[in-house]
């Protein structure tokens, strides 16, 4: 079957994107800094119109159009579109490849037939591109090559065969050939395809670039060129549309079942497991309600997600009825199929559940446990990591008595080097009845803790007559007396 | 007929149990070291947490699940959770304001469905009368032996990790009479000793 390409350009494509969002009604451009200045880097009609161009710096654009209104571009949020716009061009074929950061290759090699035969094809997806607020340049021939030329110089189709009568009369730079390539041939008067393809080859291929030659052999078909579609994501996402609205709960739960089903069927299959679920559900007035789930651990456990889920759904608000119910996992990691021994599995399994139905709660970040560091700073020797992301530790090394609950340090009034023998900590007077110690730590100079900055510690374990066991320490270096810790 | 120390320490399981005063942190510590399987321990944000050092010697730190809410309604709110699921040995929870009849009742029930213990670490005078049995846990300060330096020192006859003794008092019982000890910690035993029946 002959291949048929349709090359799809979008001239304004930065500019059409942001005024989509929030249209204008006066000259518009889009403007990046580049080599020093801020640049126009894309424009509407009307702003060409009133002689400005890409490139020109936007001082240079104010002074002949004052009115101008600009925004920072986002090349990044472009490439974005671009390939939303490349999905959506499945719609017409299965191949879609990008073209540059501004077009499209459709191939439709025997999808033509089906909106109706090529031109009606090239008019739907004029009129639906023109219809979302996109200018949309089109080509269409039997090779890459030609259908860009034409999409760029001269809209139309080339039917098979007609490539070299179509793209003849065109400039050099139809070929996608380099600026500097292009001037070099021209100024050996060498303007159009048809006079590059009137050159004997050999001297073509001896004087110029091999890049010549592959273009134009792309354009006439007699080398191949692949379209590179774009790779498809894995998308774990469900949907369900109901014929009659829902409300009841149960009504309600039993879709989710029936959606959870599915997609823990397609996470088997992909050998992953979700790590975080959204559950949406749009009421007959078009409002959207969703909820959120994230695990502790990923699962791919059908009944256990529904379980899971209970909470949220029934605080949903169903208003005048469900119609449609959509579960997408949005994150999702690796998950092989595991040895299952009863006993060991279900309370690994109820201790992950109760991590998931606390981090619902209060966030999957709040539930932490604790970690070891090689510190001898008593304040960094732990830290604190979230539960959902990390094992137990087996074993905790044990260092020397510390207090079960440290603060930072808080002044008390004494002097020397040994313990007061009655102070004041938090509006009540102690006696000290017994001290141990000194421990002495010094700083870890190279963390720069503000804390530490009178310098080294004598820490000693007070017991009060009145029944507190207190952590204090000393700064021989800059003398004062501070309590850090309760052993209680 | 008075209450002895070994029918309510450990304490009773799939019950909540209340704690206030000084060294209420030790006893959930020596609780956490004497319950099976991981211990979810539930305090607000603003509370410095306890220090995994300090509680190295009652139990393992590394069976704890450290949750920090917001809020004491979320406090309240997980804790139950976790009591509920029974997933996990003990449940302790740091309180900060008074607590009424009707969450303490709940963590009663969600103790009860879920076989798992409920402590609460309460303000002194806050607690629940749903609780099964309430503590009050201070130091015990023992004089010391003067030395030639007049600086007070420990006991040298006393190992020094032993020189510690607490006074628990029982100040709420369900199902007793009430009492207090003092106590002390045996390190190499992992348990705790009762040194003398206060009082007594």
């Amino acid at each position: 079957m002959q291949r048929r390409v349709v090359s799809l350009w979008f001239p304004r494509l930065a500019a059409e994107r942001s005024l989509r969002a929030n249209p204008v009604d006066a000259p518009f451009a889009l403007t990046l800094f580049d080599r020093n200045s801020e640049r126009v880097y894309d424009l509407c009609p009307r702003a060409e119109g009133a002689g400005l161009n890409r490139g020109m710096t936007l001082v240079h654009a104010r002074s002949f159009c004052p009115g101008l209104l600009t925004r920072p571009a986002d090349p990044k949020a472009d490439q974005r579109f671009l390939h939303l716009l490349a999905r959506w061009a499945t719609r017409y074929c299965p191949w879609v490849g990008l073209d540059g950061p501004n077009g499209l290759f459709l191939d439709i090699t025997g999808s033509a037939h089906l909106m109706g035969g090529e031109e009606p094809l090239l008019d739907d997806i004029r009129a639906r591109l023109a219809r979302a607020g996109l200018t949309a340049r089109l080509g269409l021939a039997s090779t890459p090559g030609t259908a860009w030329a034409l999409a760029r110089f001269a809209e139309g189709i080339a039917q098979p065969g007609e490539n070299l009568t179509r793209i003849g009369p065109l400039p050099l730079t139809a070929l996608r050939l380099a600026d500097q390539t292009c001037t070099s041939l021209e100024r050996l008067g060498i303007a159009t395809i048809s006079d590059l393809y009137n050159l004997p080859r050999a001297t073509v291929a001896r004087r110029y670039d091999p890049e010549v030659l592959r273009r134009l052999d792309q354009a006439l078909g007699a080398i191949a060129e692949q379209i590179s579609p774009l790779k498809e994501g894995l998308s774990f996402a469900v949907r369900m549309t109901l014929p009659e609205p829902v409300g009841l709960l149960d009504d309600v739960m039993a879709g989710a079942e029936r959606l959870i089903g599915h997609l823990c069927e397609r996470l088997d299959t992909a050998q992953k497991g979700a790590r975080s679920l959204k559950l949406t559900f749009r009421r007959v007035d078009q409002e959207n309600q969703s909820v959120e789930l994230r695990l502790a651990r990923p699962m791919r456990d059908g009944d256990r997600i529904l379980t899971l889920f209970e909470r949220g759904v029934s605080a949903i608000d169903a208003g005048y009825g469900i119609d449609m119910i959509r579960l997408e996992a949005t994150q999702v990691e690796e998950l092989g199929p595991r040895q299952l021994t009863p006993s060991q599995t279900l309370e690994k399994d109820s201790l992950a559940d109760l991590i998931t139905q606390l981090g619902n709660r209060i966030g999957l970040e709040n539930i932490l446990r604790f970690s070891p560091v090689d510190s001898h700073i008593p304040e960094r020797s732990f830290k604190l990591v979230p539960a959902a992301y990390s094992m137990p530790v087996r074993t905790w090394p044990y260092r020397r008595p510390r207090p079960l609950r440290l603060f930072p340090p808080e002044p008390i009034t004494g002097s020397g080097a040994t313990p007061p023998g009655r102070f004041r900590w938090r509006g009540r007077a102690l006696t000290t009845l017994q001290a141990e110690g000194p421990e002495r730590i010094t700083p870890a100079w190279w963390e720069g803790d503000d804390d530490w900055t009178r310098g080294l510690r004598d820490y000693w374990r007070v017991a009060t007559g009145q029944g507190q066991r207190l952590w204090l320490f000393h700064t021989p270096q800059n003398p004062g007396w501070y309590v850090q810790g309760e052993f209680g | 007929m008075s209450t002895s120390f070994s029918s309510v320490f450990p304490l009773k399981r799939a019950r909540a149990h209340e704690v206030c005063g000084e060294s209420c942190l030790v006893f959930a510590a020596i609780m956490a070291g004497q319950a099976t399987g991981p211990v979810v321990w539930v305090s607000e944000r603003w509370r410095p947490v306890v220090n995994p050092e300090g509680l190295a010697p009652f139990c393992d730190p590394g069976r704890l699940l450290v949750t920090r809410a917001d809020s004491q309604l979320n406090v309240l709110a997980s804790a139950e959770t976790a009591l509920r699921s029974g997933a996990v040995g003990l449940v302790v929870a740091e309180i900060a304001g008074p607590i009424g009849l009707t969450e303490g009742r709940r963590l009663q029930l969600a103790a009860e469905t879920g076989g798992t213990t409920a402590l609460l670490l309460i303000p002194e005078g806050g607690g629940s009368n749903a609780a099964e049995t309430r503590w009050h846990c201070t130091g015990f300060p023992i004089p010391a032996v003067p030395s030639q330096h007049g600086l007070p020192q420990h006991d040298p006859r006393e190992n020094d990790h032993d020189s510690t003794r607490w006074r628990w008092s029982l100040i709420k019982n369900k199902i007793g009479t009430l009492s207090e000890w003092v106590v002390r910690w045996d390190a190499a035993a992992r348990r705790v000793i009762v040194v003398s029946e206060a009082g007594s």
